[in-house]
């Protein structure tokens, strides 16, 4: 099954399995491509946009796309960063993200790749967004301030009939993320941990859970994201 | 209630799939979907209620409360705007007493916008109770209202003629106009149902595939992806059990052609998909309409019945043995995305209509995880002609890298709107000739998600080669004020429309919107334009044909109008910020009887 596979990130020879999606086909040749709704484990919904490449001169996410041999992907280039740039700019404003005050600061992907990307003050006028703090929940708080609709928890917390915890309410701008009340008054510990961790953002927060890591030994305290797999 | 509900799920086996049509009884049955019953739907199909609320939530037809006893739904559309929409609205609002976006207070009118609902050429138009309302003017309305207020079943409030051909029929009587305005050469040429379908079963199905691959039809919705080729990689496919789907979904604003074929001639439609169904093997269709043509129901289900009775679908079809081929209609429930073939599938499936990641295809991957070809309405009616009277027959039509004829969609500024039938090929100036329109400042080709041309592109040919365009043109007069009229009204549609999954589509229209705002209200500066054109490129980076195209109208518009826009902006200065404080705190100056020193 695993037949292995030649292709080409930005000139370098990479080899992974046939078959296998982009991002994961990369990692494994130390090339970080920039993810936030993709998660290890999930079927990919390429709903960011961020990890964008051009596979043989075509926009294609690399979250979803399988490699072939012979593919030539474009990912480290200057017109490819600055969209990706402008997409966590989007995230930025159309939410109201204030990220001294977050619990997840430090371990939060979109201020991680805020970072990276050099994101000063946003090109984009912020939105300001009115949305609420969802605290009805015993185990979680849903801050709907945070949400960047990545559907991550959506894909990943589901209870063992497969029925999902969260999912979309409404559509376009007014799209927002909603959890299940049912489900939600069942909710062991450990699930209310596993979705406050597959959340990139601190949009599902455990609760009667502030601050536990001090400043300096947080996720990305000392190194931008993607390092990890740069610099294996 | 509880029990209709529950009965209606047992109707569809308490399959998720069926959860579109399952809503669509509810609401049909009971005018909305209760709230308070959405957990016990959700348990019936074994899925959460967010996981419900998820669907019923996205469409816009879907209402989880009373919208009146009269839901009026009058189309936004930018050929209404044209036609005097805003005096429409109005009356509307005044007889009526409530404003749009509400119900009255005695829960007797409900008066909602909605995004084109294909009457593009005889605005203003409304679907009121699932009846259709043409050429609305302000004494109509005052009559209208009136009517329902002596409680007058809609049916009954026409003063009008129903329209020609079969929309005066029994099962349609609707006032409905074809605008039938040149009949050409593939649609219009004589038709005995049955006639590509039995010759068809005479060639190896592989033939037929070989046959359409060899006429160079390509996707009449608008992608222009080639019919034979999605045929035949769908053929390939390993999996056996594969779907055939009519995609009857027009929502691109200004386009109404499958409409009048759906009306007119909608046995070659499905006789197009029977042929399908037997190249590759496919035993069931379907048939996935837009549901603001509800009105076609009846008449499309009898049309069903009457090809079962001719045997010309369901089993051992027109005598060949084995050859087993349905067809069933499925109603969307307001959603412009769900023209997008993945989405319709997921639509289809019961679920919000958002596209999927490619690949897989759907050809590859489709309805519930199998092989599907999805073609839209006129692709299929002309398979049935090229299959009769052969490949060469249609590449003989047209030019040379776009075969056969193409059916136009024309509204706005003309002496004729209505459908057109024409070989690809024609200039728009030939066009605007042939539909009796002058003094034209502008031309929007292909929709919103097309291009808005200007008078220096008029030779400019409909084709492959140039201009491939699922048919929609709307003109402009020189009296229309572009910018505010027709590049807001467009923005506005794929703000409403954007299914919100893709970060790029859910968030950039919106703020060209605004910028676009900042600049009509005389706040603009050269800047603005530029960042109009580079904001706009991360739609490109969206999944799929609605995110990539949602700039179009401003992107297209600034190429080919650009003076219009610096005739908007101030020349003297090179930044503002929009904001205007003495304009903020006037209303809050004039309560408290104060002024600002600002």
């Amino acid at each position: 099954m695993s037949n292995k596979v030649k292709f080409v990130i930005d000139g370098k020879e990479c080899q992974s399995d046939e078959g296998k999606y982009l991002v994961e086909a990369a990692k494994d040749n130390g090339v970080y491509i920039p993810t936030l709704c993709n998660y290890e484990g999930l079927k990919p919904k390429g709903s960011c946009r961020i990890c964008t490449v051009k596979i043989n001169g075509r926009l294609a996410t690399a979250c979803t796309s399988p490699v072939h041999e012979g593919m030539k992907i474009e990912n480290y280039t200057a017109e490819l960063n600055e969209v990706r740039k402008e997409i966590i700019e989007l995230l930025f404003v159309s939410g109201n993200h204030f990220c001294p005050a977050c619990e997840k600061s430090g371990n939060c992907e979109l201020q991680a790749l805020g970072y990276r990307y050099e994101m000063m003050a946003p090109r984009f006028p912020f939105a300001f967004p009115i949305r609420e703090v969802d605290a009805s929940y015993p185990r979680i708080i849903k801050e709907q301030n945070r949400c960047i609709l990545c559907k991550r928890c959506m894909r990943g917390i589901k209870d063992e009939d497969g029925k999902s915890y969260f999912a979309y309410k409404n559509r376009g701008k007014d799209s927002l993320v909603v959890a299940d009340r049912k489900l939600m008054s069942a909710m062991s510990p450990d699930k209310a941990k596993e979705a406050m961790e597959i959340c990139p953002v601190g949009s599902i927060l455990v609760r009667e859970k502030g601050w536990d890591e001090p400043i300096g030994t947080r996720k990305y305290d000392n190194a931008p994201i993607g390092s990890e797999i740069e610099n294996k | 209630m509880k029990t209709t509900v529950n009965k209606i799920i047992k109707k569809y086996k308490n399959d998720r799939y069926r959860l579109m049509d399952i809503l669509l009884d509810i609401q049909e049955e009971l005018g909305y979907i209760p709230e308070d019953l959405n957990q016990m739907i959700a348990d019936e199909l074994s899925i959460s209620k967010v996981e419900l609320d998820e669907t019923i939530s996205f469409y816009h037809f879907l209402t989880q409360k009373p919208l009146g006893e009269y839901t009026v739904y009058l189309n936004n559309s930018v050929t209404a705007g044209m036609m005097f929409r805003e005096d429409v609205k109005k009356t509307f609002e005044e007889q009526s007493g409530v404003l749009f976006g509400n119900v009255s207070s005695d829960g007797l009118i409900g008066l909602f916008d909605t995004s084109c609902i294909g009457m593009s050429d005889q605005e203003p138009a409304a679907i009121i109770n699932n009846v259709m309302f043409t050429n609305l003017t302000p004494f109509r309305v005052k009559e209208i209202v009136a009517d329902m207020k002596e409680g007058k079943p809609v049916e009954e409030m026409h003063k009008q003629n129903f329209g020609g051909g079969k929309n005066s029929s029994d099962l349609i009587q609707a006032v409905v106009k074809n605008n039938i305005r040149r009949k050409g050469p593939v649609l219009w040429d004589p038709y005995e149902p049955g006639e590509g379908l039995r010759k068809s079963i005479t060639m190896e199905p592989g033939d037929v595939i070989e046959e359409i691959k060899n006429s160079h039809l390509r996707g009449r919705g608008g992608a222009g992806f080639p019919t034979g080729l999605k045929w035949e990689f769908c053929n390939k496919s390993r999996e056996k059990e594969r779907y055939i789907f009519c995609n009857a979904d027009e929502g691109e604003p200004g386009t109404f052609k499958d409409r009048v074929i759906l009306t007119e001639m909608p046995k070659m439609v499905f006789e197009g998909m029977a042929i399908a169904g037997y190249a590759v093997g496919a035993k069931s269709g379907v048939v996935y309409i837009r549901y603001e043509y509800l009105y076609l129901r009846k008449y499309l289900e009898n049309t069903l019945s009457e090809l079962r009775k001719a045997k010309l679908l369901g089993r051992n079809i027109a005598g060949k043995n084995g050859f087993d081929f349905d067809i069933r209609i499925q109603y969307g429930a307001g959603a412009y995305i769900c023209g997008e073939e993945s989405a319709l599938l997921e639509s289809a499936e019961g679920k919000r209509g958002e596209p999927r990641d490619r690949p897989p295809f759907p050809v590859e991957k489709g309805f519930k995880g199998k092989p599907t070809i999805i073609n839209n309405v006129e692709t299929l009616a002309k398979v049935v002609k090229i299959i009769k009277k052969g490949s060469t027959w249609f590449t003989n039509l047209g030019t040379q890298e776009s075969a056969g004829t193409k059916l136009l969609s024309i509204s706005g500024d003309c002496r004729f709107p209505g459908v057109y039938e024409i070989e690809w090929g024609h200039s728009i100036y030939d066009i605007l000739e042939m539909v009796g329109a002058t003094d034209v400042q502008a031309v929007q080709v292909g929709g919103p998600s097309g291009i808005l041309i200007n008078p220096n592109q008029l030779p400019r040919k409909l084709g492959y080669e140039d201009l491939g365009t699922g048919g929609s043109l709307i003109i402009f007069h020189e009296s229309r004020n572009l910018i505010r009229e027709v590049v807001m009204n467009f923005t506005e549609f794929f703000i409403e429309e954007s299914c919100g999954s893709c970060s790029t589509c859910r968030n950039t229209p919106f703020i060209l919107k605004q910028k676009l705002e900042k600049i009509l209200d005389g706040h603009g500066v050269v800047q603005d334009i530029d960042d109009l054109v580079e904001w706009s490129k991360n739609l490109k980076f969206s999944r799929c044909g609605l995110g990539h195209t949602a700039g179009n109208p401003i992107i297209t518009s600034i190429q080919n109008f650009r003076h219009l826009y610096e005739k908007l902006v101030q020349r003297d200065r090179d930044y503002d910020t929009g904001f205007n404080l003495a304009e903020s705190v006037k209303e809050s100056c004039e309560a408290s009887n104060r002024s600002t020193v600002v």
